[in-house]
């Protein structure tokens, strides 16, 4: 039993570390809410550093490695509010590995980008294979595969959609059986949102008769582990921006005197940046687990990346909050970062299905262990 | 990374097994009152008869009767016990901090009269730390132990959440020899014998009505100089030697009172309508997250004891979670199944009435969050008014007694 990092995995986060420092990511995160192209191009970065083939086999040109390594290069991303498509490309590239060499290999090199356009997999409760929609609650049936063989229907909300060469698609067949597509992004619509976080890249992707083609050999299981697969990223990436906000809120607590005392020797102010600390370490730990289970606990992945999410949710919402809070009014406002870290909570908690969503499915899983 | 046994580690677990099985029958109940005195006897056999197989003491020396094996080994020991459902050993506080508090300052006399019994379960120990007065803050303890002519100590105080004080043969107690040097330098550490004239012990009544713990008086007890362990008004250091193993047993579970995640959704789960509410589903899968969060915390606490490392204080973060989480959970499981799991006869009952108290077990959520505040994140430490003064000039709840 061994759950520390590996040299190689050291290695990887320590040269994502490096490469990502000194970009300007967090002024361009500032910058790009009035001007969307102050973004720097991460996407040459990814594919220069062999992100873009991270979770592809090497007998398709991709690097072979696993959940839990792309996990570390996401919280990197995350850390300093990095826009790199990953989020959408990651899963699709793994689906492409399953079921399309030359895609795949295509995807590896990042010769060509794709985004991952995700369906919940059915629960306890909720059966079907369901997708975000546009606005209100509740969820709608993923896109539908036609016997023609076109697919029709909308998925909205899906992460790195815009600008995507490619798009890989969880849909159902006429009589709800899942199944994976591949359909080239001009034959699809995707509408860009400008967000509340200018560095996530959101589309809503409608296909209307759209040209598709399937995935062979990629199933219920494999559409399942690519959602899975990411939920875990997205936590991986939170866990970078908790990390971020605690450093920041507890450099101003050491920092800053009132009453002729730092504030960070007042246990109202040094209580909240330990709850901060203890959210981040369960995080971790769930992050740890779901790594686990991406490699070799398949029985486990539901429960362990649906924690993650959740845990790394939780700890991204109140660590933005709190890293607001310490600072006290000037955090509210744009003389400081901590709102672009608060943006990031925001809509990152909202995504693929939500954290409320993946804390549900953690219930929806030992409920079912504790009936087995 | 990996949740791998090695193949030795696997053969071990089979033998534990097998062990555990073939001598089960022998065990007493896994829960029991703490004042019934026929289960404790069985309770100490049993803790005996796991010396004989090699499972009490399993990380300690080879030299004083352990068996040298990793921290894993001792978590293989654990799950393996809870698996058979039989209890580990009585004397998790021995076993656990003082033995290797004397195996560390004792001098070779304790350690030959003191260690082996200890081990057996044929003599129980308890922690005489806490007081009233002094929790959080132990080292402002007031229980004086004055020098003798004679070379004596006599000892006058009270001592308070004592663990198994009232079945102990000895208590290890820190007691202050010289109250006019800062309070932590006046301190010196002794084996009392429970039976000593003076000492007294009193249960303390916990919410479920069990007594767990209890007040110890002490009252002119006589010790002799072979009593004290390490120096004379040097007992903080054999205080930290205890303080840092009872981190090392942190996740450790040898009440068997498990507070893991699989233990609450069964009632939740055997309900066909709490199961499926939506409100219900949201607590108990806020509350699984970070129960799971707790078992992995601590699969990465002995990842670092295996490789040698020493568990700093975040690890009460750990505790903090399961306290919060755990209750959370309970509550829920009683909200489903309605006041009659607060029925005595309802495992609820008890989970519920033990959460509140080890809120503060070990060290309160408060002085926890201080610690890691200011030893792992590096805040400033509150100004303290007791800094370099000395105890008897320090302002605190009462009247020093006893000087």
């Amino acid at each position: 039993m061994n759950l520390d990092l590996t040299d190689e995995q050291r290695l990887l986060r320590g040269s994502a570390r490096d490469l990502l420092a000194g970009r300007g990511t967090i002024a361009a995160a500032r910058a790009a809410i009035t001007d969307p192209s102050a973004l720097p191009d991460l996407w040459s970065v990814a594919t220069e550093m062999g992100w873009t083939g991270l979770l592809v086999s090497e007998e398709h040109d991709g690097v072979g490695l696993g959940a839990f390594d792309a996990m570390l290069v996401l919280t990197e991303l995350g850390r300093v509010l990095a826009a790199a498509p990953l989020l959408g490309h990651l899963p699709a590239s793994v689906l492409a590995d399953r079921g399309d060499a030359a895609l795949a290999s295509e995807l590896a090199e990042g010769a060509r980008r794709a985004a991952f356009v995700a369906a919940r997999p059915p629960g306890d409760v909720e059966g079907g294979w369901t997708v975000e929609r546009e606005t209100g609650a509740g969820r709608i049936p993923a896109p539908v595969l036609a016997a023609d063989g076109t697919l029709s229907g909308t998925t909205a909300w899906v992460p790195d959609a815009p600008g995507a060469d490619v798009l890989v698609v969880a849909a159902t067949r006429e009589d709800g059986a899942p199944v994976a597509l591949v359909v080239e992004a001009p034959d699809a619509t995707v509408r860009e949102e400008r967000t509340y976080d200018a560095t996530r890249s959101l589309g809503h992707v409608t296909f209307d008769g759209s040209a598709a083609r399937e995935l062979p050999g990629v199933g219920a299981d494999e559409l399942a582990e690519a959602w899975y697969l990411a939920q875990s990223l997205l936590a991986a990436e939170s866990l970078g921006a908790v990390e971020t906000a605690l450093e920041m809120a507890v450099t101003y607590a050491k920092d800053r005197t009132t009453f002729g005392r730092q504030i960070g020797s007042y246990q109202a102010v040094k209580h909240q940046l330990v709850d901060v600390l203890k959210l981040r370490e369960n995080a971790y730990s769930l992050i740890v687990y779901a790594g686990l289970a991406h490699a070799d606990l398949p029985g486990e992945l539901p429960l362990a990346a649906s924690a993650a999410r959740s845990g790394a949710g939780k700890a991204l919402d109140q660590a933005s909050r709190t890293c607001i809070a310490v600072h006290g009014g000037i955090g509210a406002t744009w003389e400081h970062d901590a709102p672009l870290i608060f943006r990031r909570a925001q809509i990152s908690r909202r995504l693929l299905g939500g954290v409320d969503d993946a804390t549900d499915r953690v219930a929806g899983e030992v409920l079912a262990a504790a009936s087995a | 990374m990996n949740l791998d046994y090695t193949p030795e580690q696997v053969a071990y677990r089979e033998e534990v097994r097998a062990w555990v099985d073939a001598h089960k029958a022998d065990a007493p109940a896994l829960h029991g009152q703490w004042t019934d005195t026929s289960w404790i006897a069985g309770r100490r056999a049993w803790q005996g008869a796991l010396a004989d197989g090699g499972y009490a003491g399993v990380t300690w020396p080879q030299e004083w009767g352990g068996q040298g094996r990793s921290p894993v080994d001792q978590v293989i020991v654990d799950q393996e016990l809870v698996r058979g459902g039989v209890p580990n050993i009585l004397d998790y506080i021995g076993l656990g901090m003082l033995g290797p508090c004397i195996m560390a300052h004792g001098t070779s006399e304790q350690k030959q009269r003191y260690i082996g019994p200890m081990l057996h379960g044929d003599e129980i120990w308890c922690q005489m730390f806490s007081e009233p007065a002094a929790g959080s803050d132990l080292a402002a303890l007031r229980t004086s132990a004055k020098a003798q002519d004679d070379g004596t100590f006599v000892l006058d105080g009270q001592k308070v959440w004592t663990t198994n004080a009232q079945f102990a043969e000895f208590g290890l107690c820190l007691a202050r020899t010289n109250p006019d040097v800062v309070k932590h330098r006046g301190l010196t550490m002794f084996v009392v014998p429970m039976d000593t004239a003076g000492v007294s012990v009193v249960g303390l009544e916990q919410i479920s009505g069990d007594a767990e713990f209890n007040e110890v008086f002490l009252d002119g007890v006589v010790l002799g100089p072979e009593h004290v362990v390490g120096e004379v008004d040097g007992g903080w250091a054999c205080a930290l030697t205890v303080l840092m193993n009872e981190r090392l047993s942190i996740g450790r579970d040898v009440t068997g009172f498990r507070m893991d995640v699989d233990r609450f959704p069964p009632p939740i789960a055997a309900d066909a309508h709490a199961r499926r509410d939506p409100e219900v589903r949201h607590r108990l899968g806020d509350a699984s997250v970070d129960l799971l969060a707790v078992r992995f915390n601590g699969l990465r606490a002995l990842t670092a004891l295996q490789s040698g490392q020493v568990p700093g204080p975040e690890a009460g973060l750990a505790k903090l979670t399961m306290v919060e989480a755990a209750t959370r959970a309970a509550d829920l499981v009683v909200d489903v199944v309605g006041p009659s799991a607060l029925d005595p006869s309802s495992e609820w009952y008890h989970v519920v009435s033990y959460l509140p108290g080890f809120r503060s077990a070990g060290g309160t959520a408060e002085i926890v969050r201080n610690t890691v505040g200011d030893r792992v994140l590096g805040l400033p430490p509150e100004p303290r008014s007791d800094k370099g003064v000395p105890f008897s000039q320090q302002r605190t709840d009462g009247p020093v007694e006893a000087r």
